[in-house]
């Protein structure tokens, strides 16, 4: 079997504040090949950005990675020094994320942030930069990328900005791309043109691609895999097939459920009962008090384990 | 952006009109306006006279047109003590005030940005609180008292620096100056330091502020995701984005500094145009007052027009609009 | 974190910062002096018939000429002993700052609240002048006004209200329009209740937080310029001196070595600035933290 690019075993991040830990993460693994796309699925607060910024080093005190692996490509990533770090980030290790306003700097030319982050890892003339980036704008179907490489990123709709910085992410080709829930803030016509861009450009060059979002209806059209984050726990994950056409994790069928369907017009819409919330460390199954299906031996934190069809789930009672 | 810089002319012209109107009320109505033409020592015959002969007891809307006329030309009326042309001695001291501001302002920002971004970058070790510390003293300093104290320690106990006077002035360039010398740079180094104090604790304040405010930004965590070295992200990203305001914030404290020049010139009898004004004030000089008023308005308004084209130039959002959404 | 709602929960919040509640025990012990100055002086500095011109300019510590006292801080040159004219000084630059502040703070106040209830126009032409106000540097405002209506106490304080109204009236405003988007204001209307009623009964409680900060502020600033127009010579008169007016008489002797004439006073009033400013800094980062510098 191929090497995995990717692969977190029982990470752990949490955040120390005044009023004691906050586990953003509390027990995440998974695993991502060659060309395949990651759906990383859940409802704000669940840990999933976290996830991504732990992968890429990003994590700045309070936090710290305080358990678990993460393998990048063969190579464990926990504990390398940030110099390090800074040679494999925008690399071979590049991230997307939500808003585009903010993450492009307003005063500085969409040339010259794109020239540094080649720069930064490869020697080559300024001139040489900026071929490979006009090259990169035209990948993400930009017309005119002369005329937009001088412009400044307020010029720009939020569109183009997102595509700027799809193709900074891809100006290193690297092994693996995060993205942020990069189309959370835009036009469901321009989101899906960009999903259906993203798709085209992992199937060409065997990236692998972790897309962070709360929306499955944008893991069903895109992902290979799918990941279920609860309360920073990895709960269940499987193939795109397995995990929307038959969940076995309660919450991960609440999160279908929950969805409209075209069919069922003036019925109550349905909802998982209550409310996440964070800062309540429970003990046990972190899904339990919203659960129907909880028992008591829920009281006790149920593991992340195997199944017989290949997933892993983490449930004491599942469907 | 012509509109802009047209609409900004007009305002500026509009203050300083009414700013004419306020002088001419306050000097014409409230206080004795043959005062300004008249030394009040001298006797009835020769205020009957000069009342007449200046058309003092023409109506007031007249008398201002009067006034706005002559100060259009120049004519701010003569001063009684030294019986030049009120704006002509003011002219005078002008360069002399001039050389103090620009040292001092040299002084508050090549030392204030430094000092607002180590304490902005690391806030919490001992040289951030330090500074952070040192700047709240700066700006709570009576500017007199820091110059008393200047020259106590500096002048009278260490014996270091001369504690007053300007030095002989050369001609550099065509323009008097005193900064040529040694001996130049000797005289103006206390009285430059005293007024730059105030405004060196504020660019460390806002400087500090303006680079924390940009760690916190998106751009700077995606530059870190992009692999680029601190020192480019500080240097460059952060760098330019904090720029942008605090230049604005000099040009226009620029101005307030021609008018703080009045206490350190006082103290340290620095011969420029801040020490004539409270001479005239305690002399009821009145010509000369206005005077300075008036060109110290004007100047004003010049000032905050130029760094507002500076912000607007430098801040590519301003400076082309834009199709953003 | 918002602003604590208990006078305990207040105390408790202030008491974070060591150096601040420091500065809230100097400036009350400042006050108490100010106030019992009177009382506290060994001598009364403004009655001729107590100096004793034989006893002028000696330093710190020294006796005086007939052994029946000691000068602990020196004496200036009229022979009048130090403390009791720093105490009396103080009393006068706070009693001329707290005035001029508090005058500075209604107008303010009407001004600032009329603007941003009403809106419009009125409220575009009144910041104007605000606006136009603030872009003069406070000292030079003053300068003018003094130039104009000539020297005196009162003259003093007005020239100090007109360099500070602004300011408030702009904080205010602000608070203002904030507080004018909240369901209760718009109740007030429903109810038709009458406008001073909405302004002064409603909205102006609202404001007390940013309020009391930008006042503590200023009443530093405002001794701060009240000493520096008399250090100048056009501050407030001989007979009234503040500690402004000490520092400048003792200006000269500076150069002969004879510094505690200026360097005394000057350090009261220092110690009284900084107090009042770190004061106001905590005040500011409990009532309001969203005004934070940091």
């Amino acid at each position: 079997m191929a090497t995995p690019t990717l692969s977190i075993g029982g990470l752990k991040t949490w955040f120390f504040t005044d009023s004691g830990p906050v586990k953003a993460v509390d027990g995440v693994s998974f695993s991502v090949m060659p060309g395949e796309i990651l759906g990383l699925v859940g409802e704000s607060g669940s840990g999933k950005s976290i996830t991504g910024f732990s992968i890429m080093g990003l994590i700045d005190p309070p936090g710290r990675v305080v358990e678990g692996s993460i393998v990048f490509k063969g190579e464990e990533l926990r504990g390398r020094s940030d110099a390090a770090m800074r040679t494999l980030r925008g690399n071979r290790i590049a991230m997307i994320f939500q808003d585009p306003m903010m993450t492009l700097n307003p005063v500085l030319r969409i040339d010259v942030q794109m020239v540094e982050a080649v720069l930064a890892h490869r020697k080559m003339t300024r001139s040489q930069a900026l071929a490979l980036a006009h090259s990169a704008l035209e990948r993400v179907g930009i017309a005119a990328p002369g005329e937009r490489l001088r412009a400044y990123p307020h010029q720009m709709s939020g569109g183009m900005r997102q595509r700027v910085a799809i193709a900074i992410a891809l100006l290193n080709e690297p092994d693996l791309i995060i993205a942020d829930e990069p189309t959370t803030a835009l036009d469901v016509t321009i989101q899906g043109q960009i999903l259906f861009e993203m798709q085209k450009i992992c199937a060409e060059s065997g990236t692998s691609l972790i897309w962070i979002t709360h929306d499955l209806s944008v893991v069903a059209g895109l992902a290979d895999a799918v990941g279920v984050m609860y309360g920073g726990r990895m709960v269940e994950h499987g193939t795109v097939a397995q995990v929307l056409e038959s969940p076995r994790h309660p919450y991960t069928q609440g999160l279908i459920a929950s969805v409209p369907q075209l069919e069922a017009r003036g019925q109550p819409l349905r909802q998982i009962p209550g409310a996440y919330s964070p800062l309540v460390n429970v003990s046990g199954c972190a899904f339990a008090p919203r659960c129907e299906r909880a028992l008591p031996v829920c009281q006790t934190e149920p593991q992340l384990a195997a199944t017989a069809d290949g997933r892993l789930l983490r449930c004491h009672n599942p469907v | 952006m012509s509109t802009y810089l047209l609409s900004r002319i007009g305002q500026g012209l509009m203050l300083v009109l009414i700013m004419s109107l306020l002088v001419f009320l306050g000097l014409f109505a409230i206080g004795n306006p043959v005062d300004m033409f008249v030394n009040p020592q001298a006797d009835q015959a020769e205020i009957a006279r000069t009342t007449a002969a200046l058309g003092l007891d023409k109506p007031l809307w007249e008398q201002y047109g009067q006034f706005v006329r002559k100060a259009i030309k120049g004519d701010l009326g003569q001063s009684f003590v030294h019986g030049a042309s009120a704006l002509q001695l003011i002219l005078d001291r002008l360069p002399a005030t001039l050389e103090l501001a620009l040292v001092a302002i040299t002084i508050a920002i090549v030392f204030g940005i430094p000092l607002g971004l180590w304490a902005g970058l690391k806030p919490d070790t001992f040289v951030g609180r330090f500074i952070m510390g040192g700047s709240i003293i700066g700006f709570s300093l009576p500017t007199f008292w820091v110059g008393l104290m200047l020259i106590m320690v500096f002048a009278v106990h260490l014996q270091w620096l001369p504690a007053s006077g300007r030095a002989v002035t050369e001609s550099v360039l065509g323009v008097q100056t005193s900064l040529a010398s040694l001996d130049g740079w000797r005289h103006v180094l206390l009285p430059a330091l005293n007024l730059a104090l105030f405004k060196l604790s504020l660019i460390v304040r806002l400087t500090r502020s303006g680079t924390r405010e940009a760690l916190t930004q998106d751009y700077v965590r995606f530059a870190r995701a992009k692999g680029l070295t601190g020192r480019r992200i500080v240097g460059v990203h952060v760098l330019k984005n904090v720029l942008v305001p605090i230049i604005t914030v000099i040009g226009m404290e620029f101005g307030s500094l021609l008018a703080f020049s009045v206490v350190t010139e006082t103290v340290f009898a620095w011969p420029g145009m801040g020490k004539l004004l409270i001479d005239s004030i305690t002399q009821l000089d009145r010509p000369v007052v206005v005077a300075y008023l008036m060109f110290v308005v004007v100047l004003y308004v010049a000032i905050n027009f130029v760094s507002d084209l500076a912000y607007s130039l430098l801040d590519p959002r301003v400076r082309l609009g834009g199709a953003a959404r | 974190m918002s602003a604590p709602t208990s006078l305990a929960g207040f105390v408790s919040a202030y008491r974070k910062s060591t150096s601040a509640t420091l500065a809230a025990i100097v400036l009350l012990l400042i006050l108490a002096a100010a106030l019992l100055a009177p009382v506290l002086s060994p001598q009364d500095p403004y009655d001729l018939a107590q100096l004793d011109l034989l006893d002028a300019r000696l330093p710190p510590g020294s006796p005086s000429g007939d052994g029946t006292r000691q000068y602990l801080l020196g004496t200036d040159a009229q022979g009048r002993d130090m403390v009791s004219a720093i105490l009396y000084g103080l009393r006068t630059s706070l009693v001329v700052g707290v005035c001029a502040t508090l005058c500075a703070v209604a107008i303010g106040i009407v001004v600032g609240l009329v603007a941003g209830y009403f809106g419009g126009r009125f409220d575009a032409l009144l910041m104007r002048i605000v606006d136009m106000q603030l872009s003069f540097p406070a000292i030079l405002v003053a300068l003018i006004l003094i130039a104009i209506l000539g020297q005196g106490v009162g003259k003093v304080i007005t020239a100090l209200v007109a360099a500070q109204w602004a300011y408030y009236a702009r904080t205010i405003r602000g608070v203002v329009l904030v507080e004018s988007q909240r369901e209760y204001i718009a109740a007030t209307r429903v109810l038709a209740l009458p406008v001073t009623s909405v302004l002064f009964r409603h909205l102006l409680p609202n404001c007390m937080p940013a309020l009391i900060v930008v006042g503590a502020l200023q009443v530093a600033s405002a001794i701060a310029l009240e000493a520096t127009l008399s250090f100048l010579g056009v501050g407030l008169p001989i007979t009234e001196p503040s500690l402004g007016l000490l520092i400048a008489n003792g200006f000269t002797y500076l150069l002969s070595g004879k510094y505690w004439i200026s360097f005394f006073p000057g350090l009261a009033l220092l110690v009284t600035i900084m107090s009042i400013n770190l004061v106001a800094d905590q005040l500011r980062d409990v009532l309001n933290p969203r005004l934070r510098v940091d």
